[in-house]
């Protein structure tokens, strides 16, 4: 009955025992939900944001809940790069699990100091998150031209000593056209979608939601675009794509690997269940198993 | 590791204590020690089953029954999840993290417990708590006094009304100003406006005051940093004067808090 299957793939020449990691900012470091799922069953960790120095994010209400999704505009509050390497990968060190740093910035020097800390750390991967649709400066700003996409994606894979994911922002006219700017500058993966920019008004205050007016759009009601720009992004490059954008069930998972994604990311999910990622990778196996998949590569891409 | 604080529980009972206010006892898994490690001040995150709204809605314990492993909420229905939680029955079950945060750290000496409008839930629980002279000033808009009647077996109760229509009117400090109240420590729950004035009058009186903060939530645990306050220090955790309400509070000593409008530093 019990047949082995393969959930292990190879993620940018980097072992993953399962497909399936957490969409960063989502999930902290991992010590919170730690109490709740074994992160060591994780194919990897993927930590929220870091920057050279502590960032003190937005002011708040920084979320609200929306139709199967919700806003946020968390503004990149994060420890620097400092407190986390001395507190946060040790912390991770614990675990047997990949690990995959998201890396921001206001400017092409502040995420090459970043990277260049990161170079002598044991992780596994960097992603390097040109999407963030709530900081003023940096963020989306690098994210949403081709020609700049090339260029920062160059100046930090020259830095670089652990393979680069450059997270792609949803908010762009065409994103396989911005995939293949950051294949060409070199980048070993892409990861998409970062949120969605979206806005919310409070009728009762009449004001906006959220204090810093618009938020970046995540949960299950994003899922059709994500699934949509991964499978547009997977027909044009070469490099490894890690799907994301309100994935919640196996279900949605496998929608993106069949779509062309070789890893997955469970981010907002986390809020509605704190054992969604450990749920997920479990469905995934029951899947493969009631369909006689013996390796879960033979899925991904499977739909063209 | 392992579902530590994620439980079904069980609906006990199901009450309408007040209009659109619901008074609901949970009961949880033996095993899971739920209300026997729950103390007044920490709150618990209730799941919906319509899925359409994903985040957990953060809940004050109000009462804690270690021996039938219960514990007690008081809520008013305001959307989507406080109108789906009234609609449970008896036997209905519910997901719930918790319990989370840090709640009020006991001090002996005369204290003062103050509740504003749907802050005053956990105080009960509090007032129940505490051994030594308690004096519970509660405050509402109008003389909708629920929960009042509960506290008389713990603590002398004052009461402040918005409209005059019961006890003082105005709000929390004008009655304790009228009625002349002393204490060693002040402990708060209620709306930001009501908590920075209890702040500047334990200030001025020199009193410890401890004070639960409210927040929009997502994660509910300490991971995601939507819930922060301004926190007068450095904190230790964000690196910034950012303190997380579900997982370093939502009780604060006031000292710890700044109620400025400048972010952050
Ligand atoms: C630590 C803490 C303790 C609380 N204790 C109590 C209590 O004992 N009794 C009680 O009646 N209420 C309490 N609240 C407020 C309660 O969380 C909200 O009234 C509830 O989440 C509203 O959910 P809804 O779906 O009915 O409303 P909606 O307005 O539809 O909710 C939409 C979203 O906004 C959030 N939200 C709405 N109002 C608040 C609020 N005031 N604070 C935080 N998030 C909010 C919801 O959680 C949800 O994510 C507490 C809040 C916090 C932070
Ligand atoms: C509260 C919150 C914080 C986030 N913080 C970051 C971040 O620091 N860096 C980043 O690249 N993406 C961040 N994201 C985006 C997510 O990683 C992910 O791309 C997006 O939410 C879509 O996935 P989901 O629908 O599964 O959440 C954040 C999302 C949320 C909801
Ligand atoms: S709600 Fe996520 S950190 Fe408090």
């Amino acid at each position: 009955m019990s047949t082995s299957v393969n959930l292990s793939v190879d993620f940018a020449g980097v072992p993953m025992r399962n497909p399936v990691t957490t969409a960063s900012g989502t999930f902290g470091s991992g010590a919170e939900y730690s109490e709740f799922v074994d992160l060591s069953a994780l194919g990897a960790v993927t930590t929220k944001g870091v920057a050279s120095v502590p960032w003190p994010g937005n002011q708040t209400p920084r979320i609200c809940e929306t139709y199967g999704g919700m806003l946020n505009a968390i503004g990149l509050q994060n420890p620097g790069i400092d407190l986390f390497l001395k507190r946060d990968i040790p912390f991770l060190k614990q675990y047997d699990t990949r690990i995959i740093v998201n890396v921001c910035g206001k400017t092409p020097e502040e995420y090459v100091r970043v990277v260049e800390r990161l170079a002598e750390e044991e992780v596994d991967l960097l992603e390097i998150n040109i999407s963030c649709p709530n900081v003023k400066a940096g963020g989306i700003a690098f994210g949403q031209d081709p020609v700049s996409v090339e260029k920062i994606t160059s100046q930090i894979k020259d830095r670089a000593k652990q393979p680069v994911i450059m997270k792609l922002s949803p908010n762009v006219t065409d994103i396989a056209q911005i995939a293949q700017a950051a294949e060409a500058g070199g980048a070993d993966a892409v990861s998409l979608i970062n949120t969605l920019t979206g806005m919310k008004i409070d009728i009762n205050r009449r004001t906006f939601a959220l204090a810093n007016k618009t938020g970046g759009m995540s949960g299950p009601a994003v899922k059709p675009i994500a699934v949509r720009m991964v499978y547009q992004v997977a027909q044009v490059v070469k490099i490894p794509v890690l799907g994301m954008g309100g994935i919640t069930t196996a279900e949605d998972a496998l929608e993106f690997i069949m779509a062309g994604a070789t890893m997955v990311a469970v981010g907002t999910a986390n809020f509605h269940n704190p054992s969604a990622t450990v749920e997920i990778i479990q469905g995934i196996e029951q899947f493969m198993r009631e369909n006689k998949v013996a390796d879960i590569r033979e899925l991904i891409g499977c739909v063209r | 590791m392992s579902e530590k604080k994620k439980s079904i529980a069980t609906v006990v009972s199901q009450d309408i204590i007040s209009v659109g206010i619901y008074s609901m006892w949970l009961s949880f898994p033996k095993e899971q020690d739920v209300a026997a490690a729950a103390v007044p001040g920490q709150f618990i995150s209730l799941y919906c089953k319509d899925g359409s709204c994903l985040l957990p809605r953060p809940i004050s314990i109000c009462d804690i029954n270690k021996e039938e492993s219960s514990l007690r909420i008081v809520y008013r229905i305001v959307g989507k999840g406080t109108q789906e939680f009234s609609e449970l029955l008896p036997g209905d079950t519910i997901m719930v993290v918790g319990p989370l945060g840090n709640g009020f750290t006991p001090k002996s000496g005369k204290s003062i417990l103050i509740g504003g409008g749907i802050g005053i839930p956990p105080m009960l629980a509090l007032a129940k708590s505490l051994s030594d002279e308690v004096s519970v000033v509660l405050g509402y808009r109008t003389n909708d006094l629920f929960l009042k009647d509960e506290f008389v077996s713990y603590a002398k109760v004052y009461v402040s009304t918005e409209d005059g229509s019961a006890g003082t009117k105005g709000n929390v400090i004008d009655a304790i100003r009228a009625e002349g109240l002393e204490a060693d420590t002040i402990y708060a729950c209620g709306p930001v406006p009501m908590l920075r004035g209890v702040k500047a009058f334990a200030e001025e009186q020199g009193i410890a005051a401890q004070i639960s903060m409210e927040e929009k939530m997502a994660c509910g645990i300490g991971a995601c940093l939507a819930c922060v306050c301004q926190s007068a220090e450095k904190d230790a955790h964000s690196n910034v004067n950012n303190k997380r309400v579900c997982k370093d509070g939502p009780v604060f000593d006031a000292n710890e808090l700044l109620f400025s409008t400048e972010f952050g530093k």
